[in-house]
């Protein structure tokens, strides 16, 4: 499926929720049953600086395709970045690379990927693409 | 008397609503609210004062200098300041701090030593560590205990004939604790030390009286005491701020100037090069007339109530725990439930409308002794009630739920 299926595709699960709560109750639990990362990439130098909560990012390329794994220590970020990863993962560097985040507004989480929000998912994002960047370098 | 519903109605910010909900505003130890009548001040100044002071001969800025010079006057009323020209109005707490640190340079030197405690606002950790690059001196910490207190003996013990300066935050920002300040000047002076007591968190609970104190300096923004942000002060003794030199060269702060040579101006404004926040001086002027008008006795005893009832409340709440546990502590519960990281349970309460601090609070050296990544931290101010703190306490009870 294309990065922009999957986002249409959460859009429409999250359209179901009624209100915050259903919404909050549903990352939450997104970030509470996926082990997203293997301990051995839970490394400092993987973490990316976010005020508050510490969040992890592991990339590897497998048949042209980008893997990426993530974790954070905070529930609520980590259900989110559980959401990233299911848009951005398995997919061709360049279509990361040009892909939008504006879905995250759609279902309502907008606030947690504002650039002025210390909770490291900005930077999670930005870290995905220079990813993507490194292994589009890598592929020509 | 006071009458918390009457109060209330001077702060109009307290009747928005939040993600749709009733604003509980629990984070005034980052910033506090603003009366309407420090907010007509600030009005009232653009509409009818608003001019450059100091240098006019025009009605308008004569007007302004007075009203500038005025509340210089109440701030050095209000700390007890024997001097006008004691207060040195600067952008805030940490421009004081800097301040004083860079005016250090040139009276230390190798060997010298400067004490600070463990339960600083880290940023202000920074000036100090700069001063000692700059100058060879070294630094020492005061440390904590579990409770978040100072361990005072350890202070007793650091002192020695090399100590110039010792930093202290009157209250902990993260924590709340109220340091025995009083006994710090004392044993510093006994060595000689010259004391900077950070006053940020205290300004807006307790009174201070910097003669009965004798501390040589006092820093405190504006914006901690229902003031607006960008404005604060520095008391320093006189003698202190003829010996320290200037810190920034500018407008206002010369007597003369040549290419040969420039002297400075006398106290305050040898330390107030530019045009400074003539609106904010005014308005901080005004924000301490208010809490005056409220009364300090008044508010630190109501605020006690709000402490004591919340700290009750929230350790029904099982695996809640408390960090800074001392007796002696201002309205500031800084907490964690068990297993939950902070940021998700300030996330749940800011949709509830409740407006918590979380993270390391700008003391990650506390954050390390308790080996915790940060705590939610709700600080109450006298414009709070006990309904706001049930309404905290059913939303943390609903974070748990969510969260765990
Ligand atoms: C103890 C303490 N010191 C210093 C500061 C810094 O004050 P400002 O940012 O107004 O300079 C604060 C404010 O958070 C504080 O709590």
């Amino acid at each position: 499926m294309s990065i922009e299926d999957i986002q249409n595709e959460i859009i429409d699960e999250f359209s179901m929720f009624e209100d915050w709560e259903e919404r909050y109750q549903y990352m939450i639990d997104l970030g509470k049953d996926l082990p997203l990362i293997n301990d051995q990439y839970k490394t400092d130098s993987n973490i990316i600086k976010g005020c508050q909560s510490k969040v992890w990012v592991h990339a590897e390329m497998n048949d042209d395709k980008i893997e990426f794994t993530a974790d954070s220590d905070a529930i609520i970020t980590k259900g989110i970045i559980a959401i990233l990863i299911r848009a951005f993962s398995n997919q061709h560097p360049q279509d990361i690379i040009d892909a939008n985040t504006d879905f995250i507004d759609k279902i309502g989480l907008k606030e947690h990927l504002s650039p002025t929000r210390a909770n490291g998912l900005v930077s999670m994002v930005k870290q995905l693409k220079m990813y993507a960047i490194a292994y589009q370098t890598q592929l020509k | 008397m006071f009458n918390v519903e009457d109060i209330r109605k001077d702060f109009p910010i307290l009747s928005r609503k939040v993600n749709g909900k009733p604003l509980v505003y629990f984070d005034n130890a980052a910033t506090s609210q603003t009366p309407q009548q420090v907010i007509d001040v600030i009005v009232d100044y653009y509409s009818n004062y608003n001019a450059n002071i100091h240098r006019g001969v025009h009605t308008l800025s004569q007007e302004a200098t007075d009203l500038y010079e005025q509340a210089r006057h109440k701030i050095q009323a209000h700390f007890n300041a024997k001097f006008a020209h004691e207060i040195i109005f600067t952008s805030g707490t940490t421009h004081s701090i800097n301040l004083v640190a860079n005016g250090f340079s040139s009276l230390l030197k190798k060997g010298d030593e400067i004490i600070v405690s463990a339960l600083e606002h880290h940023s202000n950790i920074v000036p100090w560590q700069m001063l000692c690059e700059r100058t060879g001196a070294s630094l020492k910490v005061i440390p904590m205990n579990a409770e978040g207190e100072l361990v005072i003996s350890e202070f007793d013990a650091l002192l020695s004939k090399n100590t110039k300066l010792v930093f202290v935050n009157h209250i902990s920002n993260a924590l709340g604790t109220i340091n025995p300040i009083e006994y710090i000047i004392e044993k510093a002076h006994q060595v000689g030390a010259a004391v900077l007591i950070d006053g940020a968190q205290s300004a807006p609970h307790i009174k201070p009286d910097v003669q009965a104190l004798n501390v040589d300096f006092y820093v405190t923004s504006a914006h901690k005491t229902c003031g607006p942000t960008g404005v604060g002060m520095l008391y320093g003794k006189e003698e202190w701020l003829n010996k320290l030199p200037p810190y920034q060269g500018g407008g206002e702060m010369i007597d003369e100037v040549t290419f040969q040579k420039t002297t400075y101006a006398a106290l305050p404004h040898k330390f107030e090069a530019g045009t400074p926040n003539i609106c904010g001086g005014i308005a901080f002027g005004a924000a301490l007339d208010y809490m005056n008008s409220v009364g300090f006795k008044a508010i630190a005893n109501y605020e006690h109530e709000l402490l004591e009832y919340a700290t009750k409340k929230l350790l029904e709440i099982e695996g809640l725990k408390i960090y800074g546990t001392s007796k002696q502590k201002t309205s500031v519960i800084s907490f964690n439930l068990e297993g939950i990281h902070p940021y998700d349970v300030g996330t749940i309460l800011d949709k509830l409308g409740i407006a918590v601090r979380t993270g390391h609070h700008c003391a990650q050296p506390i954050m390390d002794f308790y080996k915790i990544p940060g705590t939610v931290r709700a600080s109450f101010a006298f414009y709070n009630t006990k309904a706001e703190i049930d309404t905290l306490v059913e939303g943390v009870k609903k974070a748990k739920m969510m969260l765990s």
